[in-house]
This record gives structure tokens, sequence and C-alpha cells, in this order.
């Protein structure tokens, strides 16, 4: 039985992951892989990512102990991975700067994106903008609606906004856009995937990527406590912040790992985002992972109050994680969200996206049944600022004229 | 040798390359796809390909996605396809009709529960374009034993390597996508497809019948793949634009269907005494 940390094997998590994609892109999956796996142990190219992540993107990001929170729940101690601080207010930037610098080490001057809120776009935009990179983002109209200050902020950083407007209009299909791009210009053009999805070896490689996440806590945690967390806790659309928080402890047994999913209104209403609690085993957007659809199989729209919950796949390593009981995958829903949204917010000072905040609900339901010697740590994966308008609206308060 | 095969050796017989015709079928309603099937044969195609609709088709072009989304919303499932191929091979014996569609329409079914149903209702091969051969071990011995072709694609940036096991790994024939994009019609046939239809034909070496699609819009364009050394060509966003621009006009699209695929038939011919070449690429 190989260790869990050594997946993909040969391009599969289990039976989850592989390649399914136009024959088109094959030869430029297999290339990538290949120099992805040379860059891994270009010592250059190590050099250069860990310049760019820590003057760049300003890591590490702080352990930082809950005391307050702790303190109100009366159980475990709770520990915030502050992901909010890195550069763009969230964890997007770790893999756009890696897939970045190995765009132009693979010669490819141009780069493509999807987004689906706008904060892989943003990202990538950024770190294109860093690398002298050309940047086109691909984003639904109708998220392009919803969130026109980001859009703004990609162009301001130099990238061009594609709005897609097949399908639903919104991240699925900004993806299936991508990867037409992608297929026609295969040639000359790096696709940069923003989450532990698609075809091998794009969830390696996010993966990889995020997993700068989980480092730091194992060292900053033993720094702290002189022992490992006994739970992570992370949420899981795509789920690039989770795999990243996970995948170093992977192998660490006696730690409980937790991804949260997006419960929406309720998994009873049908108007939610949770693949992995209540999808089923299917073949999408170059993965085999479970998937939310209908009974003939075709893809089901999704519904989140976090635009970066709401994708109907989710990267096949979780899939494989859940299938061997390694990981534990449960489902919050918005209402839940957005308490702890507030709650994190007037208890600790700290504003947390929509998107941990999920993560945070779920910390807050455990942390108080376990013992005061318990270490949880959440992985904060973004700040909330672009939230405050849609948490305002769910509320009914009116920010703008009062 | 499977239906498909056979229909390749009677045409090129004759002197013909194969016509095969795409439509998404329940586009615009299911009522409409037996009727126009009907106007694809009274053209001249040999073939049928007929899409089962996935609502996120990423090997697709802007003219067959609409055509999803519409067949879709028409309340199009994949045993209604099943069940109109079966219409379309009861009425037009000597007419093979082929399936395409996405993995994940398969895999729901299950795989031998698909090939099962294809198989009773008289399909003669599948194409699905998101399907790579290194992920198809179990797919292809199931559609062996139902007896069903299993047409792969094959592609400009495909190595002679992989080209090898996509030749292996296919029946009936291989699908040979000419550019480097989606589907949908092009002005102009390049000069890379051409070159792309010599190397693959080489390679198999009449092992396989080839066919050319995406972007094969145009009697020329039929004309020169076949004169190049394909044995056919598909064709289908084309088809499927005439009725986009003619829904509601039901007798003017099935009109223009045939009038459309005759040209392309006529095109099939192998000219006698123009070996491929003499004739020009980019017609």
């Amino acid at each position: 039985m190989p260790k869990l940390s050594e997946y993909p094997i040969n391009g599969k998590y289990g039976r989850f992951g592989g390649r399914y994609v136009p024959e088109t892109l094959m030869s430029a999956l297999i290339e990538l892989e290949e120099a992805y796996l040379s860059a891994k142990e270009d010592e250059e190219f190590q050099r250069q990512l860990k310049y760019y992540l820590s003057e760049f993107a300003g890591r590490p990001t702080p352990l930082y102990y809950a005391k307050n929170l702790t303190k109100k729940l009366g159980g475990a101690k709770i520990y915030l991975k502050r992901e909010d601080l890195a550069h763009g207010g969230a964890h997007k930037i770790n893999n756009t700067i890696g897939q970045a610098l190995l765009a132009k080490k693979m010669g490819k001057k141009r780069v493509i994106a999807e987004t689906g809120a706008g904060q892989h776009g943003v990202a990538t935009a950024m770190a294109c903008a860093a690398l002298g990179l050309r940047a086109e983002i691909y984003m639904g109209s109708e998220d392009m609606r919803r969130q026109r200050l980001n859009v703004f902020r990609m162009e301001l950083l130099g990238a061009k906004v594609h709005p897609v407007e097949s399908g639903s209009k919104t991240l699925k299909d900004a993806i299936n856009e991508a990867l037409r791009d992608w297929v026609t210009n295969v040639r000359t053009t790096y696709y940069l995937i923003g989450s532990v999805v698609g075809p091998h070896p794009y969830p390696m490689i996010v993966r990889d990527f995020q997993s700068v996440i989980g480092h730091e806590i194992r060292e900053q945690i033993l720094e702290k406590e002189g022992r490992l967390p006994d739970v992570l806790v992370a949420c899981v659309g795509g789920g690039s912040n989770a795999m990243g928080t996970f995948y170093p402890f992977l192998d660490d047994l006696d730690v409980e790992m937790y991804g949260v999913e997006a419960a929406g209104e309720g998994i009873e209403t049908g108007r939610h985002a949770a693949s992995l609690c209540a999808g089923l085993e299917g073949v999408f957007h170059g993965m085999r992972t479970y998937v939310l659809q209908d009974e003939d199989g075709q893809i089901m729209e999704t519904h989140s109050i976090s635009a970066g919950l709401d994708y109907p796949g989710v990267g096949p390593e979780h899939s494989f994680l859940k299938e061997i009981g390694r990981a534990k995958y449960v489902a919050i829903t918005d209402k839940e969200a957005v308490e702890a949204f507030i709650e994190l917010s007037k208890c600790e000072g700290i504003i947390p996206a929509l998107e941990p905040s999920h993560a945070l609900a779920y910390a807050m339901k455990i942390a108080p049944n376990l013992s005061k010697d318990d270490i949880v740590v959440v992985t904060l994966s973004g700040r909330g600022d672009k939230d405050v308008e849609v948490v305002a609206k769910y509320l009914g308060v009116r920010i703008w004229e009062r | 040798m499977g239906t498909i095969e056979e229909k390749f050796k009677i045409l090129s017989g004759r002197g013909e390359g194969a016509l095969i015709g795409y439509i998404t079928c329940g586009d615009p309603t299911p009522d409409h796809t037996l009727k126009i099937a009907e106007a694809l044969v009274d053209g001249g195609v040999d073939m049928i390909e007929l899409g089962i609709p996935f609502s996120d088709p990423i090997a697709d072009g802007p003219i067959i996605q609409r055509a999803t989304m519409r067949a879709l919303k028409a309340g199009t499932r994949p045993i209604m396809v099943m069940e109109t191929a079966r219409k379309i091979s009861e009425k037009f014996e000597n007419v093979p009709v082929i399936l395409l569609t996405y993995y994940n329409i398969i895999f729901r079914m299950g795989l031998e529960n698909f090939f099962s149903i294809a198989k009773e209702n008289h399909i003669s091969g599948v194409i699905v374009p998101d399907l790579s051969v290194e992920e198809a071990l179990e797919y292809k011995a199931l559609a062996e034993r139902y007896d069903i072709d299993t047409i792969f694609l094959a592609a400009p940036s495909t190595s002679d390597e992989r080209l090898k096991k996509i030749i292996e790994f296919s029946s009936g024939f291989v699908y040979l996508v000419s550019v480097f994009g989606v589907t949908g019609p092009r002005e102009r046939l390049r000069k890379e497809s051409i070159d792309f239809v010599r190397r693959v034909s080489s390679i198999s070496n009449g092992r396989i019948p080839v066919a050319v699609g995406f972007g094969i819009s145009k009697p020329s364009h039929v004309r020169s793949v076949i004169a190049n050394g394909a044995d056919g060509a598909i064709v289908g966003s084309k088809i499927v634009k005439i009725v986009e621009e003619n829904i509601g006009e039901e007798e003017k699209m099935l009109l223009k269907i045939r009038s459309f695929v005759r040209s392309l038939k006529k095109s099939t011919l192998k000219q006698s005494g123009l070996t491929a070449d003499r004739v020009p690429v980019s017609l």
C-alpha cells in the first residue's frame, strides 16, 4: 500500500482523476507534466518560487491563535491560518505565482485562466503582471455583473477579461470556454487553472503549490505547541486551499481532516454546491470525481452565497480521501456561514471571506465538544472585504443609503 | 468487419469517399430529428452521426453548443436518442448510425448498460470526444463484447506513437480532427490539415479507414481531404447551422439540408487521373 502522499499514481488518486480531454490537449498535458516534474527538481526554479512567495506574496502567513473565539466556545484551542493576509487577500496567489513561473519556464507568453467570483482571475493577473506575461481571463457574464469590482481590478492589472455567454454564464462555463481556447491555442498558450481540478497533472500541480499552507502550519504549530494539530478544517469548492492544508499531513493518521462544502439553502432544497456530500461519481472537466449531476449525467447548476464554492465538481484527490475515509466532508449552509462571518468579525477583529466562513462555522460546531487540550487549525483562505456587500444584502441591510 | 467498415469498403469500390453528416438529436425538438435525418439520407449522406446532447460540450464551438442547449431545453434525453437512432436505422438499413456524446453521459448510464442499450437500438459505432485511449480499457472491452465500433479521435498535435495506439483502439474508422480548435465551419482548409491527413494515412496504411472532421464545411473541403487520402469527410456545424437558421420553417430547412448535402456528396467522388499531389490545398 503506497503512502497517501505518494499519490497521484499514474495520474490517478485511486480510481479518481485521470485525463478526460479532447485528444488535441493530450500532448500538451504530457508536456506540462514533464515540465513541472523537471521544475520541481530545478534549484533555480525553486529559488525563484521562494523569492516571489516571500517578497511578492508576503509569505509566510501567520498562524494566529484565536484566543477570544477559543474562550467563547470553551473547547479546543482554535488557530487560524491567515491566508487572508497573503497578497491579493487570499491563498490563490500561491498557485498563480507557481504556475506563472512554470509558464515562463516553458516559454509560453500568453496565459489564460477561468474565474468565478474573480479571485483567481485577480491572482492570475497579479502574477502575470509581476512576471511579464500576457493574461486573458474567462469569466461568466453573470459573474461579471455580480463582481464588477473584480473585473475592473483585473483590467487595472493589465489582464483582458472575456465575458462567457454560454450555459449558465458562471464558473463552470468559464472553465469550458478556457478549455476551448486552450484547444485552439495550445501551442502558444499556458492554461493556468485555479483549483485542484481538471485533467492530470493540474490537480497535482495546484496541490503542490498550495501545500505551502500546510507546510507552514506544520512548522508553526510545532513551534507554538510542540506537536501536530488534532483537527484541520478547510472549505472545499474545487478544493485547493483544503488540499494545500491537508496534503503535508496525509500520512499523519492522528490528524483529523474536515473539508467543508457549501450546503447553500440546504442540501434537501437542491440549491447547494456540495459535490462530495450530495453528488454522484462522474467525469467532468477532464477528471473522474464527484459531480453534481442529474440522472442523465447532465451537470447541474449550483448555489452558494459564496461564489468561490459555487462549482459542481471537486478535485479528484478529495474524492479519493472521502472514499478511503482519510478526510471527512461536511456541509454548512449560507445562514451558518454568515453567522460565522459575523462572529469572527466581532470576536477577533478579522473579517473572513464567505468561503472560509464555512470552515469556521464547522469548527465552531465541533470545538465546544473537544477537550481544552485539543488543537483545531482552520484555514482562513481569504479576507472578507469582497463579501461585505453580499452579506449586507443577505441581512437586508442597506449599506449605501442610510 | 462491422457495418461501418463494410460501408467504407463498398463506397471505395465505387470510387467514392464516405460522407458522414452530424446532427444534434432533439434539435430544435425531438420531433424534428427523424425528418432531418431523412433529409440527410435523401441528400446522400452515407452515415449519420447522431449527437446525444451534453450540458458542457467542451469540444464544440458556438453552433453546436446552441443546438445542444435547444435540444436539452426541448427535453431530449439519452434514451430518446437511442430510440431515434433505431428508427433511423430501421428506415434506412444501409445507413449506419454512429452516436457522439461526452463521456459523462455514458458513465452515468453505466458502460455495460450503455452498450447493451446501444446494441438493442442498432447503433453501429460510438464517438466520445473527451475519452482518451488511456482511459478507455473497460470501454473498449465492452464495446467489443457488444460488437459496436469505437471511433477514437486523432489531432494534429498527436504524436506518431500515440497515433499508432489510437489506430489500434479504433474500429470503424479513425476520426481526424483537422484543426487546432473546436467544431465549427472554417472558410479555408489549411495546409496543416492536409499534411495531417497524409501523415495518418501513411501510418494507418489502409488498416482502418480515416475520416476528417472539424471545420469541414464546403464541397471543396470534402474534395480536398478525400483527394489527399481520407476515406471520408464529416460535416456537422454547417448542417446544424441550417437547422438553426430555419427554425419554424421546416420545409425550407429540409430543402436546404438536402441540397447542401447533395453538393457535399458530389464532392466525395474520387477523380481519376487527379493524384493527390496535384490537388490544390486551399480551395
